[in-house]
């Protein structure tokens, strides 16, 4: 694969000195996506397919998508995405966190190609980010949690111990705790995105220290099948996960891609792509739910959709002082609301929380 | 927040569903291996018995169907390795390579209209009497019979190339394929024998994997199991008593790092994560300092191509 970078320098070189001719409307583009885990994943990466589809439909002929599927993250990632910018894609994807400074490196190479990143917090002038604000739906499931466990011990299967993640943690937390002072949370933290073997195992282990619902913040099905196999509640991720646990299953936070997609490759269409941020929550539909199990009592569903339409009208916010760190020292004053920079770059537990955020 | 919090029964539970589809696995291999052929394949044929399993155990309701299945999954993909290899020569390393890919993308496509289905349930082999006992009872038995089977193909594996003539002639060939051949033995035979009941072994871990141990078929679910098998092969010295070692080292690790998580005790999960293969690089720079235990242990022929001359 050597040969592979000189070209793709010659190629780079080549786009550069062409300039600005490419800045302008097209009559059809070619769009790639590369994915962390398996389209088949039925959680976070077919929830970007879905948005892939999506785009295919709006702009028919228009358009050419292509995909690349469990790209594992890190260095890997840069000779999937560089094979992309350098056959002819106008548009890229990359959808996981940690794709993030490979994202950079190969959208230095190639200044006519249009890169989008999930998730992370790096931009050029062609290369844009965007996120859902997850923590939004974790209050709301926090919510249903802390009225919903008989044990006072929910189990959380997280990822890597990233702001993304431990944002949902902290939300959920204060959330569950705001309707159940009780509450305790044990965190698994899987250091996977993708592994239904190993995420089995950490439901297991949750199940058996006490927990009586499961949440997660890793992508495949298997925690919500072993929850239904255990008869504890459980709560999906990314996508509707109802079959795979469907007496147990009470809903699963939704990231619907599709319309940012679809607007994202019109503008490369139009010419009018331009870099930037955008971090869509309730309110934008990017974060949705999938319908509320028929488990939740009425009180309590009442409670999530009060809280749903709360934080879509922007009067609830999820990280409200007064909020303390997991030390003691004082976060947030009473009333305020933490920024979107805080957030971002969140690496600490709220007081309650046991544990320690892993280094 | 102590080590008491641990039921040991329910840690044993765990770690007996995480270690046996890696036993099953890196037994085949060991198999392969020590007949001379590596086969990097594990992965591929372990994911294609994980969906020909499911598919099996859901369409006819039978898990014992399904596990059977499985591992002829898993044999049709190694045998397709073993006439590549082994009649038409092509390079054992980059077919293995392409034969996890392939097992990868076959399993996809058979698996599409699988997902979100539960499988039948694997009965529990209950020993009447003995499975009631306290502890003891639920920690022996009470497993599904796969488990037992995991054993007994260990103790069956270590027999056979340790005390039986066919076993012997296998190892010739593993370690000197040429004067194997010229003693009359056939060589290639023996291999596409070895490699199709590694692959049997390689299909069944996976079927274990989509029809016990998570349970649910999921595209990309062995997620990596098929390398920690063929780890398993170094770490074991290619000896069978020690892949059993092994994989509930490697299986054990895992269990215990996500236990000792959910207790809050502070042990840095990604040191715990890393130790097996820390291990399996010790074992491997240990092996090749001595020169003549190297002899002793890799078989000499691994990963040559043989050609008959005549």
């Amino acid at each position: 694969m050597r040969f592979l970078r000189p070209l793709a320098l010659a190629v780079a070189a080549l786009a550069l000195t062409a300039g600005g001719a490419f800045a302008q409307a097209k009559d059809r583009i070619k769009v790639g996506f590369v994915y962390v885990g398996p389209v088949g994943d039925f959680g976070w990466s077919y929830q970007h397919d879905q948005g892939r589809k999506a785009i295919e439909a709006a702009l028919g002929d228009k358009v050419e998508t292509t995909y690349v599927e469990s790209v594992p993250e890190g260095p890997d990632a840069e000779r999937v995405i560089r094979q992309m910018a350098s056959s002819g894609h106008d548009l890229i994807f990359t959808t996981s966190f940690g794709y993030m400074d490979q994202t950079v490196k190969v959208a230095k190479m190639f200044p006519d190609v249009k890169f989008e990143h999930a998730t992370g917090y790096k931009r050029e002038p062609n290369l844009a980010t965007y996120s859902s604000r997850f923590y939004e739906g974790r209050h709301v499931i926090g919510l249903i949690a802390g009225r919903m466990t008989t044990s006072n011990v929910i189990g959380y299967i997280a990822s890597y111990p990233i702001p993304e993640v431990v944002q949902g943690i902290n939300a959920a937390y204060l959330a569950a705790k705001s309707v159940n002072p009780a509450v305790q949370f044990k965190i698994i933290y899987a250091y996977t995105w993708f592994d239904p073997a190993k995420e089995a195992d950490a439901a297991n282990a949750l199940i058996e220290q006490g927990a009586d619902i499961i949440m997660q913040h890793t992508d495949s099905t298997a925690p919500v099948t072993i929850a239904e196999e255990k008869g504890v509640l459980a709560f999906g991720q990314a996508s509707d996960m109802t079959r795979f646990g469907p007496n147990v299953h009470l809903t699963s936070i939704v990231d619907d891609w599709d319309p940012y997609y679809v607007a994202r490759a019109q503008a490369v269409l139009d010419g009018t792509w331009t870099s930037g941020d955008v971090w869509g929550g309730i309110n934008t539909g990017m974060v949705k739910f999938a319908p509320l199990s028929t488990r939740i009592p009425e009180d309590v569903r009442k409670l999530a959709e009060d809280a749903i339409a709360a934080i879509s009208a922007g009067s609830l916010h999820p990280f409200t002082g007064p909020l303390n760190r997991q030390d003691g020292t004082p976060w947030l004053a009473p009333g305020e609301i933490a920024d979107d920079a805080t957030l971002l770059g969140l690496n600490f537990y709220v007081e309650g929380i046991e544990g320690e955020v892993p280094k | 927040m102590d080590l008491l919090a641990l039921n040991p029964v329910a840690l044993f539970a765990t770690l007996i569903l995480a270690a046996t589809p890696l036993v099953l696995a890196a037994l085949g291999e060991l198999v392969v291996e020590k007949a001379g052929v590596l086969n990097l394949g594990v992965e591929g044929m372990m994911i294609l018995g994980a969906i020909t399993g499911f598919a099996a155990a859901v369409e006819t309701g039978s898990p014992a169907l399904g596990m059977a299945a499985g591992a002829a999954g898993g044999m049709a993909l190694a045998l397709l390795f073993g006439v590549m290899t082994q009649v038409l020569l092509s390079n054992q390393v980059a077919t293995g390579l392409a034969l996890t890919l392939f097992g990868l993308g076959l399993a996809a496509l058979i698996g599409q209209p699988y997902t979100g289905i539960k499988p039948p349930p694997m009965p529990v082999l209950a020993v009447p009497g003995l499975s009631d006992l306290p502890v003891i009872g639920s920690m022996a038995f009470g497993y599904d019979p796969v488990v037992y089977l995991s054993f007994a193909l260990i103790a069956a594996v270590w027999l056979f190339l340790g005390r039986t003539r066919p076993g012997l002639i296998l190892r010739a060939i593993g370690e000197n394929h040429d004067a194997a051949h010229a003693l009359g033995y056939r060589v290639v035979a023996v291999r596409l024998a070895a490699i199709a009941f590694g692959g049997a072994l390689a299909g069944l871990g996976g079927a274990y994997l989509s029809l016990v141990r998570v349970p649910q078929w999921t595209e990309g679910m062995t997620a990596g199991a098929g390398w920690i098998a063929l780890a398993i092969v170094v770490f074991s010295g290619w000896r069978p008593w020690r892949v059993l070692l092994g994989a509930y080292v490697f299986g054990g690790v895992t269990i215990l790092q996500l236990n000792f998580q959910a207790l809050g005790l502070p042990v840095g999960a990604a040191w715990l994560s890393m130790t097996p293969y820390l291990v399996t690089i010790l074992v491997l720079v240990a092996i090749s300092a001595d020169r003549t235990r190297t002899a002793i242990r890799a078989p000499a022929s691994l990963g040559r191509p043989f050609a008959a001359m005549n």
